[in-house]
């Protein structure tokens, strides 16, 4: 579905990611793992075609996203849904019509039609009860399930998520966690979910890469990856403070001299 | 916010754009022309109209009955032809004169009609021939001064 | 004024270059969108309603001062030259060449212009725009479209409504109260004033104006820092440029227009 083959994207001077191979297969759950600031969610933008890396190809269905025109992006974006890391519903429109949202611009369905199609998508994220509901009034979890369902209301194919779990409380955790995977199946659809929440994104992946420097530094089945040799994973899934990933950022001057305590000779 | 009442305000606001504008073109600005538009037609001929232009008033005692529509150019007699339309229930008798005023100092300039006592009336169209022109403050003004001047010398020659 | 001043100028003027080129870019993609499937009349009507129906009562109140203070200076300077018949003319003029369009702008600026900046920055920060965009529904259609024509529409209709409060607030002060005589206010104003010079002239200038401050209101708000301080900042630099804009672009165009 997704085949992200040497890819390297650079803001400026700083290299975010430095030649990435990633594969998606159809009907699969990945899970991408890093450090935050570690390129996760640029690796979704490039992805979804927002962004552009200057190297390397990222195919979405067969399509190569750097070279596609505008109403091109647009036609193979109607088969992606992406959860934002805000939930990001529009604050003017009640939930209801958040989700219809994407059919209303792109469809003229009878109202009736659309209507069925909506609550069918708020019911399976079980809030068909809080359809008329505005996004000020809906919880955190709620406003993310609102979100997920708008992000599937289109029945796409590949479906992003960046960072599902943050700001939520375990219980609202565990529904998006058993979600994402059970409209993953419903679906058909592929899913690719960036996240640094360890033990909720493993329960359900079926495959994870950890990126850390720009480049994939272990990629394997949740299992495989807890057995990783590499420090680097090992430190990222047990959350150690130091490792590979220093704890202290680098600095000019030691800490000694900046205190002003240099012996003098 | 119902989409039905925003329609409502809309079509409001855009109804009270149209009508302000309205009232400022026909209140405000000169398209009002139409109040005379009943009105009959004269002319009077002047040898200087001074800054008198179109849609400038024409006053009986100080009430406005009237308005100028058209300023021209006699060639034949290098008189300044001007056209005014008066109120159709004002008839003036055919002796009545026109003159060109100032309003104060600075004030715009407008037709003065001063009536006669004849008893038949200006029939419309027809033209004023008692007429006295804009007074030219310029050439007043330098009438003075030599006035004064001339005064002053044959006066005040001991020195 | 230190030694790298110059060269600090240099270097912001030299990347303004660029930012004038991205928001142009935004401006003619945001006008030309209304041919794009995703632009909607209903969002151009709630945009109107947002950004002319709500500043109406604004608008009102400031007209009607100013008016009022119009006659009361319009007198003070004319009874000098005995010359108050002409009260009426200066305030129709000055309403309607310059004081009508331009408070008009700039209370628009500050009032709705504000708004936009600030909603369009928090949709920003929370990624609707990017979600708007991920549901391929391009947001100079969905969202800048509408904002920009709506100013453009909604400001000279506000400019009009002002310049006519206004003028009656004015003829409150100059006939009941400094006693200049009715008929004269009416009539000098109406000899002086000419639809096509004067009033049309007011107009063009609201809808430049209307132009500008809608586009800088935008512009800023796609523009700012995805953050609440970000936000905050865009919101004062847009009310504050579009100010600048209108009152520069309005020596422009009196020049022009004179």
């Amino acid at each position: 579905m997704v085949e992200i083959r040497g890819l390297h994207f650079a803001r400026g001077e700083h290299v975010v990611l430095d030649g990435i191979d990633l594969h998606v297969p159809r009907g699969a759950v990945i899970a991408v793992m890093g450090a935050s600031g570690g390129g996760k969610t640029t690796l979704l933008n490039l992805v979804a075609g927002s962004l552009q890396g200057q190297r390397g190809q990222v195919l979405v269905a067969g399509k190569d996203t750097t070279s596609l025109s505008r109403a091109e992006l647009y036609r193979l974006r109607q088969q992606m849904g992406m959860l934002f890391q805000h939930s990001a519903l529009f604050t003017d429109l009640s939930a209801f019509e958040n989700v219809a949202f994407p059919l209303r611009r792109h469809f003229r369905l009878p109202e009736s039609l659309l209507q069925k199609l909506v609550l069918m998508k708020l019911e399976a994220v079980g809030l068909r009860g809080a359809a008329q509901l505005m996004p000020a009034e809906l919880s955190g979890g709620m406003a993310r399930r609102v979100a997920l369902a708008r992000a599937v209301i289109m029945d796409p194919l590949l479906i992003l998520y960046d960072e599902p779990f943050t700001g939520l409380d375990p219980i609202s955790v565990g529904i998006i966690a058993s979600l994402i995977r059970r409209l993953n199946d419903a679906l058909g659809a592929s899913s690719i979910v960036v996240s640094h929440d360890v033990k909720e994104t493993f329960a359900i992946a079926d495959y994870g890469y950890i990126l850390g420097g720009g480049k994939v530094i272990a990629e394997g089945s949740p299992d495989a990856l807890r057995s990783s040799e590499s420090p680097l994973a090992q430190q990222f899934l047990r959350g150690s403070p130091e490792g590979p990933v220093p704890f202290h950022y680098p600095a000019a001057t030691t800490f000694a001299q900046d205190l002003g305590l240099q012996v003098n000779k | 916010m119902s989409q039905r009442a925003i329609d409502w305000w809309v079509g409001i606001f855009v109804l009270l754009g149209i009508a302000a504008l309205a009232v400022l073109a026909l209140r405000v600005g000169n398209l009002s022309g139409f109040a005379y538009g009943n009105g009959y037609v004269l002319h009077a001929d002047f040898n200087n109209v001074g800054s008198l232009k179109d849609r400038s008033p024409v006053k009986l005692g100080g009430v406005t009955i009237g308005e100028v529509t058209h300023i021209g150019m006699n060639p034949q007699t290098f008189r300044a032809e001007v056209t005014m339309r008066i109120e159709p229930s004002i008839k003036l008798p055919i002796d009545t004169g026109a003159s060109i005023y100032t309003q104060g100092l600075l004030g715009e300039q407008y037709v003065a009609i001063q009536p006669g006592g004849m008893p038949q009336n200006l029939k419309p169209g027809a033209t004023i021939t008692l007429t006295q022109g804009a007074v030219n403050i310029d050439q007043l003004i330098g009438q003075m001064v030599f006035d004064k001047a001339s005064g002053s010398s044959s006066g005040t020659s001991t020195h | 004024m230190n030694e790298f001043f110059i060269p600090r100028l240099g270097h912001t003027v030299w990347e303004s270059v660029p930012r004038l080129g991205a928001a142009t870019r935004l401006l003619l993609g945001g006008l030309g969108a209304v041919g794009n499937r995703h632009f909607s009349f209903r969002q151009w009507l709630r945009e109107v309603y947002g950004l002319g129906v709500l500043s109406l009562a604004l608008m009102i109140v400031a007209a009607f001062f100013t008016g009022m203070v119009l006659g009361f200076q319009g007198y003070y300077a004319l009874v000098r030259f005995g010359a108050t018949s002409a009260l009426g003319t200066l305030i129709a003029l000055s309403l309607l060449r310059e004081l009508g369009p331009v408070l008009t702008a700039l209370l628009f600026a500050g009032r709705a212009g504000s708004a936009l900046t600030a909603e369009i920055g928090s949709m920003k920060a929370t990624e609707q725009l990017a979600a708007m965009e991920m549901m391929a529904v391009n947001p100079l259609a969905w969202v800048v479209a509408p904002r920009l024509w709506g100013g453009i529409f909604a400001v000279p209709i506000l400019c009009v409504i002002f310049d006519l409060v206004g003028i009656f607030g004015g003829y409150l002060v100059s006939v009941p109260v400094l006693g200049v005589d009715g008929g004269t206010f009416w009539g000098q104003m109406q000899s002086n004033v000419t639809l096509s010079g004067d009033i049309l002239n007011g107009l063009l200038k609201a809808l430049c104006f209307g132009l500008i401050v809608t586009w800088i209101a935008v512009w800023q708000g796609f523009s700012a820092k995805p953050t609440a301080e970000g936000v905050g900042a865009a919101t004062t630099r847009s009310v504050v440029m579009a100010s600048l804009a209108v009152l520069g672009l309005d020596f422009i165009l009196t020049a022009l227009l004179f």
